[in-house]
């Protein structure tokens, strides 16, 4: 009677997710059975549960390549795990996972360990699965929804921070707001097309005439909503102070988890639905994507918080990667691709550090606090040279590969001007990066108390670290890599 | 010996990286290991790139040594290395150069002595790539990599203002640097289109015939990042605060080298890429108008200076604008001045640095009003400095002289007007280094602070001694350093102006010379021979 409904399929694309799901919810029970100095355990086993559903993604990457097939749907059309999908999920697991080491030995300095804080980490991954392997407009929703909430919940961790919980609280309004806005652009999708499935929504809009007001008004909520969840310009507001105030490694994981998973959402709308209407979105995504990546890079000049300097470059790198999609090829999507792949390893690894920073008796997110790291852990300043060269885009690391791309696709698509733009940006990024590079390098230390590295964390630095420039290096493989999702995007 | 006969750039290039990771692993405590560690890697890197000059075969007009592996084959850019007789006088420079650099800093540099070294080492690399690869998105790395050394250089150890210095030469040069990563971006596109296949290689998109409107954006986006590099008039600010506040190594290098990227750009991109964009008559007027400019500009400026460092800085922007007005002469003596001057001018201004750095270790001063009389106790340096100054103000039997002597030789073949605006500059030069010359080293010595300063060491001579001996060695005898140029200087001026040749047969680099001298036996009467029936061919072509 069951399999009237349901398929062997159908549960076997969803076993990374039942996976994670049952990890979450076992850290939080075996959390009571733990006492206070063992709660490390706790995020050895959400590290176990993204490892058992890595391994389930192999194998259906593998059982895909044997039956020769490119997408598999399931629960008649809900859910399509495609080459974009595949790509995204691994992101959201790289992302985690990263953020898990980090997240340990800060929690203890914080005195807040507790297995809740793993436990929803996981259940925020679960979401970000579904936006990327959604197709229907509920299930994409609900996904959002239960990620949304979850990092609501882990901003405000630090019950005894006020700015933590101002953080929380601040972004739950502006997030609930904004997921207001995009449901009602899906309502309107749903009425036009009377139904929740992509595709179908999509060939029902190309049907309708050129300028039909509501398919405007649709665009427009639906693209405000979407620019909300990345951080885009005019919507931007909450990124600054919701980085400043959240933990900071809940920072680093809100930096680059969430925001790759808004994008796969923003990329699944606007190139399934809403790609027959171009024209009408083009001229509004360019202004955007310009206002971000000018306020982006103009606002962090002047910061001192460090964790608000990257809330800002956070913005511009949004700005870049609209940009990708303003020109829409295969070169721009490739760009896009590989500019978030590259973005989750250098912008987690930057955050490393500012974690690092935080010491028994330091807060240590200002930018000051990292002055003559250069004498105190060499090694140290010498990474964070690497990830801030790369997210300036400076080769040979791997943010110029991202930039690369971008560019290109803008020469070939005509946009010139946007290209001159936007590199010129690339000189501006320099300048507020370097404010920290000469604090690091060229100060001398305020204090003489060491950063505190455990071993999740020099595990995350050497990790991303080692990414960030072997995708700069060697990037042929990763450019491979990337090409999968575009193929299934031009499909 | 084969295997380093063919990956022998590959070795030039990687040996200073290899002793920068080597140096990471030294204690820090260890000073003098260190340095010793920091010498002998810089002194490896210049022996293994003697082979070259030996090695070079300079009757050939292809890339020599070349070697081509793979290396992101989805956008057609390969690791690819070779040289021409142009990049091959580059790399010895910089090589000779490189090593220099390093000595002069063993006892000026104290602190934070790894780091200094690391820096420079793989600066070195990062400027010997630049010169070496034949591949456009190589290429780009390398450019971009070479500024980070170059900015904790001057950040690090510089000067009072060290760190305005620093960050204004980084974004002086990334602002240009990122326009052209635009211009290179649209060659590829173009060249992806008319073709079909995608790939970043120098030579191939040499060959690329683009549309003259698109040549000359290009040709902006290039200038914009060669000009600032070289540095042409408007662009020069960058340069006497990084030059003034950089360390005495950074500024042996910042002159002697890293300037010549902006002007090997020129010969190697815009040129042959551009041909169109770059002989366009109304380019042609605003290079030259620029040039002149910062010649004498350059030379004003330089009149007035009251800190001896600054005043050699300037006087590479005028130095500068003669290689600039050199190279848009288009023609081949223009050229080949315009690149052998290159090469003088980071001998001469290499070595004035050097002598400013000798006596600021001594003094921590450069105010030229603090000195005078210096000969009396400092025989040697006076000397030292003399030749210096007048291998700098083109003394003929020096270099500077050969180098200025074309360049004006072709700047006059096109319109004397830039000849005799050029001249002036020679002119300047002469008036503010002599100046500068009477005021610190003749006069009496009435400063009490100058009158124990000991007279230069071993070492500080030995930094010296090798450019001194180049400098009359490209000043007595300047034809071999011709002869390396001839082939690859034919080559842009047949691409350039492609009926140059046929009304000038015996002009520098023409077919029917290169004929004869790749004959090395052939007499007089045949190389007269071969120059009457070429001759004779081009009126028979007439």
């Amino acid at each position: 009677m069951f399999s009237e409904y349901f398929s062997a399929v159908d549960f076997l694309l969803l076993k990374p997710a039942i996976l994670l799901t049952i990890f979450g919810i076992g850290v939080m029970l075996t959390d009571l059975l733990l006492d206070e100095r063992q709660k490390h355990f706790n995020a050895v086993t959400a590290l176990v549960g993204i490892g058992f559903a890595a391994v389930q993604m192999l194998r259906i990457q593998s059982q895909m390549r044997e039956a020769g097939v490119s997408e598999v749907e399931a629960f008649r059309g809900a859910i399509v795990l495609d080459g974009l999908g595949i790509f995204f999920i691994w992101l959201f697991l790289i992302s985690t996972a990263i953020t898990i080491l980090i997240s340990f030995r800060y929690l203890e300095i914080e005195n807040e360990h507790h297995g809740e804080y793993y436990a929803i980490m996981l259940f925020a991954t679960v979401g970000m699965i579904f936006l990327a392997i959604g197709m229907d407009l509920i299930t994409l929703f609900i996904g959002l929804e239960l990620m949304a909430v979850s990092i609501y919940i882990l901003a405000g961790f630090l019950r005894g921070d006020r700015r933590s919980n101002e953080a929380a609280m601040k972004y739950l309004l502006l997030g609930a707001f904004s997921s207001g806005i995009l449901i009602y652009g899906m309502s309107l999708l749903y009425g036009m097309s009377n139904s929740t499935n992509l595709r179908e929504i999509g060939s029902a809009l190309s049907q309708r005439p050129l300028g039909d007001p509501l398919v405007i008004m649709a665009v427009v909520t639906i693209a405000a909503g979407l620019f909300f969840k990345i951080g885009a310009v005019p919507f931007h507001q909450w990124v600054p102070d919701v980085y400043e105030g959240a933990p900071h490694s809940i920072t680093a994981f809100m930096s680059v988890g969430p925001k790759v998973a808004a994008f796969a959402l923003l990329l699944r709308m606007f190139l399934e639905p809403l790609g027959s209407l171009r024209e009408q979105w083009e001229p509004l995504l360019i202004g955007v994507a310009v206002a971000t990546m000018t306020l982006g890079n103009l606002a962090a000049i002047s910061q001192s918080n460090i964790k608000r300097l990257l809330g800002y470059s956070a913005i511009s790198h949004v700005g870049y990667i609209l940009l990708g999609l303003v020109s829409g090829n295969e070169t721009g999507l490739k760009g896009i691709a590989i500019y978030l792949l590259v973005y989750v390893f250098m912008n987690l690894g930057i955050f490393t550090v500012v974690v690092a920073m935080r010491r028994r008796d330091l807060v240590g997110d200002e930018i000051n606090d990292m002055a003559g790291l250069m004498h105190k852990n060499p090694a140290m300043a010498i990474l964070s040279l690497i990830f801030l060269l790369s997210l300036a885009g400076i080769p040979p690391t791997a943010g110029f590969l991202g930039k690369y791309f971008i560019f290109l696709s803008l020469l070939e698509t005509g946009h010139y001007t946007l290209a001159v733009i936007a590199v010129l940006y690339v000189a501006v990024a320099i300048y507020y990066y370097f404010r920290i590079v000469v604090v690091m390098f060229m100060q001398a230390p305020l204090d003489q108390e060491l950063p505190s590295i455990s071993m999740g964390i020099r595990w995350a630095l050497g990790i991303t670290a080692a990414m960030t420039l072997l995708i700069g290096l060697y990037p042929e493989p990763f450019i491979q890599l990337a090409s999968g999702p575009v193929l299934a995007i031009l499909r | 010996m084969t295997w380093i006969h063919d990956h022998i750039l590959t070795v030039v290039l990687f040996v200073p990286l290899a002793g920068a990771i080597l140096l990471m692993f030294l204690p820090k405590e260890n000073k003098n290991g260190v340095r010793w560690a920091a010498n002998l890697t810089a002194f490896l890197g210049f022996l293994v790139s003697v082979p070259l000059v030996f090695w070079f075969d300079s009757s050939v007009g292809e890339f020599q040594f070349v070697e081509k592996v793979e290396w992101i084959p989805s956008i057609g850019a390969n690791y690819s290395l070779g040289l021409d007789g142009i990049s091959l006088l580059l790399v010895m420079l910089t090589t000779v150069l490189g090593f220099i650099a390093i000595l002069s800093s063993w006892t000026s540099v104290n602190e934070r002595l790894k780091e200094y070294y690391f820096f420079l080492l793989l600066l070195q690399t990062g400027m010997l790539g630049v010169f070496m690869t034949l591949d456009f998105f190589l290429f780009y790395v390398f450019w971009e990599v070479m500024l980070v050394p170059m900015y904790f250089l001057i950040g690090i150890w510089g000067g009072a203002r060290k760190l305005y210095a620093a960050i204004k030469f980084f974004l002086y040069t990334l602002v240009g640097s990122v326009l052209m990563l635009l211009g290179i971006l649209a060659i590829y596109f173009t060249n992806r289109d008319q073709t079909g296949e995608a790939t970043f290689d120098i030579v191939t998109l040499q060959n690329l015939n683009l549309p003259e409107n698109l040549q000359l954006w290009i040709f902006f986006a290039f200038f914009v990042a060669f000009a600032i590099k070289v540095p042409m008039f408007p662009f020069h600010t960058w340069l006497p605060d990084a030059h003034v506040e950089a360390p005495t190594a950074g500024s042996v290098i910042l002159a002697g080298v890293l300037l010549k990227m902006g002007t090997y750009g020129f010969v190697r991109f815009s040129l042959p890429m551009l041909p169109d964009a770059s002989s366009h008559p109304a380019v042609v007027k605003f290079m030259m108008t620029l040039s002149i400019v910062a010649i004498i500009y350059g030379g004003l400026v330089s009149l007035m200076q009251k800190d001896w460092k600054k005043l050699v800085a300037y006087s590479s922007v005028s130095h500068m604008g003669f290689i600039t007005l050199g190279i848009f002469a288009l023609n081949p003596n223009g050229l080949s001045g315009g690149i052998l001057q290159q090469i003088n001018h980071g001998i001469s201004t290499g070595a004035l640095f050097l002598i400013v750095g000798i006596i600021y270790e001594r003094r921590h001063t450069r105010e030229i009003s603090e000195f005078g009389g210096l000969s009396n106790v400092m025989p040697v340096y006076a000397t030292l400095f003399l030749i210096v100054a007048m291998s700098s103000l083109g003394l003929p039997t020096l270099n500077g002289f050969i180098g200025e002597f074309v360049i004006l030789q072709g700047a006059f073949e096109e319109n004397w007007v830039w000849a005799a605006f050029g001249v002036t500059g020679i002119i300047l030069a002469a008036a503010y280094l002599l100046w500068l010359y009477q005021r610190t080293m003749f006069g009496p010595l009435d400063n009490p602070k100058n009158k124990n300063l000991k007279d230069v060491n071993f070492r500080e001579m030995m930094t010296l001694a090798p450019l001194i001996i180049l400098a009359f060695w490209i000043g007595l005898y300047p034809k071999p350093f011709f002869r390396i140029l001839e082939q690859p200087v034919a080559k842009i001026v047949e691409r350039v102006r492609p009926a140059y040749y046929a009304a000038h047969p015996d002009a520098f680099g023409a077919p029917a010379r290169l004929n004869a001298a790749a004959q090395p036996a052939a007499s007089l009467e045949t190389e007269a021979a071969a120059v009457r029936s070429a001759k004779k061919r081009a009126r028979a072509s007439r």
